[in-house]
């Protein structure tokens, strides 16, 4: 308990002094977690809507990896991540490995799949007969495909909040593609793992609070979005 | 524009799904200003025909001219898709305020907002909706909804307006209210319109032409009086609200009528049916006439026929009341009669109904399109 009560004052101490170190960390965590969030909105809401207006043989297959990907763990994401960007890998060439941009790319990876997938629900849900009417308007494919997304909009806002969800909270990929390396590719979650290990249970527990402190604030700004949005 | 030419033309239009032939439409013509109201039970083909006419179904065979040119060859599909408004079933009004909804075909049509804003009004205050304008679509009844719905297609000033049964799942009131103001804006506007309901009471307020529609063939159209009083078949006989659709054998033949024999009973008929034909009769419940029978006096109408009442069912102000005159026959009578004649089932009544009344189908009429 009182390891717990520590914590909680250090991490306060921590947020109020404006720790640069923790500033850094916290940063870098919102920028990878947020690029690699804002890159599979772009794929997978592409992919998911796509999937979900069209029908082609192999269809119900393509779903099904689709949904697989929404449990894909970071590790196993981290390793072929990690592979492919070794030396000698097919994307070694880039030279990024223990790189943020690394860590953004496999974070990417694993919130693609899941913003993919809600994005195929969420469309597939509208009623059939939206996509007629639309057309009847006068629209063109990509009208009525923005309009279908933006009908699916409170759906699609939950994709954001599981996307992000997903990658700020993992660790596994981030410390294999990142390397955790001090004031270069440390984050929120690789610090924790790496106080955890040296038994700096206090510091831990600080960046623990400040992670889920951040994922709160980021949530409870699209919660509103999207109750603001939601039908009255 | 031209418009000499028919709105529509459709040869030779089949639409093949899974194997099954679910549209087959050998020649429709649909002229400038006609309501063409198209009547049938479900699955009689009249969604899928309203979907290939505004090309969101390919048909499989045949070509559709639109003021004679070829839809998605002569004339691009978008643009003619852009010349015709279409209201389904369901309203599908976007998740957004009833200005935004009535305004969302013109948007797409990438015209300005200071373009647009007076034709919405215009088109709010038509269907009596303006005092909505900001509410959000979610928040609106069923004919709220439906009214804003149709505003929509009104909004984008169609050629031609395509409405797949709009009033369906309204209740009486809002119907008849919403249908009273789209019978105003049509006859105003003078659009041509082809509209599907299984509703004939609807049909008959907005047609100028009727058809009947089964098992994706259209089986006949025509004027209301003519489909009405002149069905060519059976099914739209039944469809069309002829209760008595009886068997006969032509057994003689006067000068403009023939004597039918029905059930060993002989009934007087008009037409031309050669002797020994096997027909069909069909009566029309308005045109059937009860009388007590103590009351009975001598009658000019030939068709006589004492019966018994087997069944009393109330429709409003009138009562349905089917009899056995040694032949089904049905008859709707006003409460008012209904009371003076005592009506209950099991009573003894005269039935009468006038040669001229019945209408006669020679067996294996031709299906006339």
């Amino acid at each position: 308990m009182d390891l717990i009560l520590e914590g909680i004052k250090k991490a306060f101490w921590l947020l109020v002094s404006f720790d640069p170190e923790v500033a850094g960390i916290t940063f870098l965590s919102l920028k990878v977690s947020g690029t690699a969030t804002l890159i599979s909105l772009f794929i997978g809401i592409s992919v998911g809507a796509s999937v979900a207006l069209t029908r082609f043989p192999g269809r119900r297959i393509v779903v099904s990896l689709i949904n697989t990907g929404m449990a894909l763990p970071p590790v196993v994401v981290g390793l072929f991540v990690t592979i492919s960007l070794w030396r000698n890998g097919p994307l070694g060439f880039m030279g990024i490995l223990y790189t943020p941009l690394a860590m953004i790319f496999a974070q990417a990876v694993i919130a693609t799949p899941i913003v993919t997938g809600i994005t195929l629900a969420a469309v597939q849900q509208l009623p059939a007969k939206l996509r007629l009417q639309i057309l009847a308007l006068g629209a063109t494919r990509l009208q009525m495909l923005w309009i279908l997304i933006k009908e699916a909009k409170l759906s699609l806002l939950a994709a954001v909040m599981a996307g992000f969800g997903g990658v700020i909270s993992e660790v596994g990929a981030s410390i294999m593609v990142g390397g955790n390396i001090k004031g270069y590719s440390r984050v929120l979650t690789t610090a924790t793992v790496m106080e955890t290990g040296r038994g700096n249970f206090d510091v831990a527990i600080a960046l623990s609070i400040i992670l889920l402190l951040l994922a709160y604030l980021i949530n409870l700004v699209l919660t509103q979005v999207q109750q603001r949005e939601r039908p009255r | 524009m031209n418009t000499s030419l028919p709105v529509y033309e459709a040869r030779n239009l089949k639409v093949i799904r899974g194997g099954s032939l679910i549209l087959n439409i050998p020649s429709l013509v649909v002229s400038e200003a006609e309501i063409l109201v198209l009547i049938g039970p479900n699955g009689a083909g009249k969604s899928t025909l309203l979907q290939t006419l505004s090309a969101l179904v390919k048909p499989s065979r045949g070509d559709i001219l639109f003021r004679g040119q070829r839809i998605g060859t002569d004339i691009p599909l978008l643009e003619y898709r852009r010349r015709l408004a279409m209201v389904l079933q369901e309203p599908l009004l976007f998740d957004t305020t009833v200005y935004n909804n009535v305004a969302s075909g013109l948007k797409i049509r990438g015209m300005k907002k200071n373009e647009i804003a007076p034709i919405v009004a215009r088109a709010l205050d038509r269907f009596r909706i303006a005092h909505l304008r900001d509410r959000s679509a979610r928040t609106l009844s069923g004919g709220e909804a439906r009214r804003a719905s149709i505003a929509r297609a009104f909004a984008t000033n169609p050629e031609v307006l395509l409405m797949d049964e709009p009033f369906s799942a309204l209740d009486p009131i809002m119907r008849e209210t919403l249908l009273e103001d789209l019978e105003h804006v049509l006859r105003e506007t003078r659009i041509t319109t082809i509209f599907v309901t299984h509703d004939r009471m609807e049909a008959l307020r907005l047609a100028t032409r009727l058809g009947v529609m089964n098992t994706g063939e259209i089986f006949q159209t025509g004027s209301c009086d003519e489909v009405m009083n002149h069905p060519v078949n059976e099914f739209v006989a039944s469809l069309v609200g002829v209760e008595t659709i009886l068997q006969g054998k032509v057994i003689r033949n006067n000068s403009t009528t023939s004597i039918i024999s029905v059930s060993g009973k002989e009934i007087e008929a008009m037409g031309d049916a050669g002797l020994g034909e096997a027909v069909v009769l069909c009566v029309r419940p308005e045109n059937v006439i009860l009388s007590g029978i103590a009351l009975a006096s001598p009658t000019s109408v030939m068709n006589t026929f004492p019966g018994r009442v087997e069944k009393i069912t109330p429709i409003g102000h009138y009562r349905k009341v089917q009899l056995h005159c040694g032949f089904p026959l049905t008859a709707y009578v006003a409460n008012s009669s209904s009371s003076d004649l005592s009506l209950k089932e099991g009573t003894e009544v005269l039935a009468s109904f006038g040669a001229k009344a019945i209408h006669v189908i020679k067996k294996g009429s031709a299906v006339d399109p």
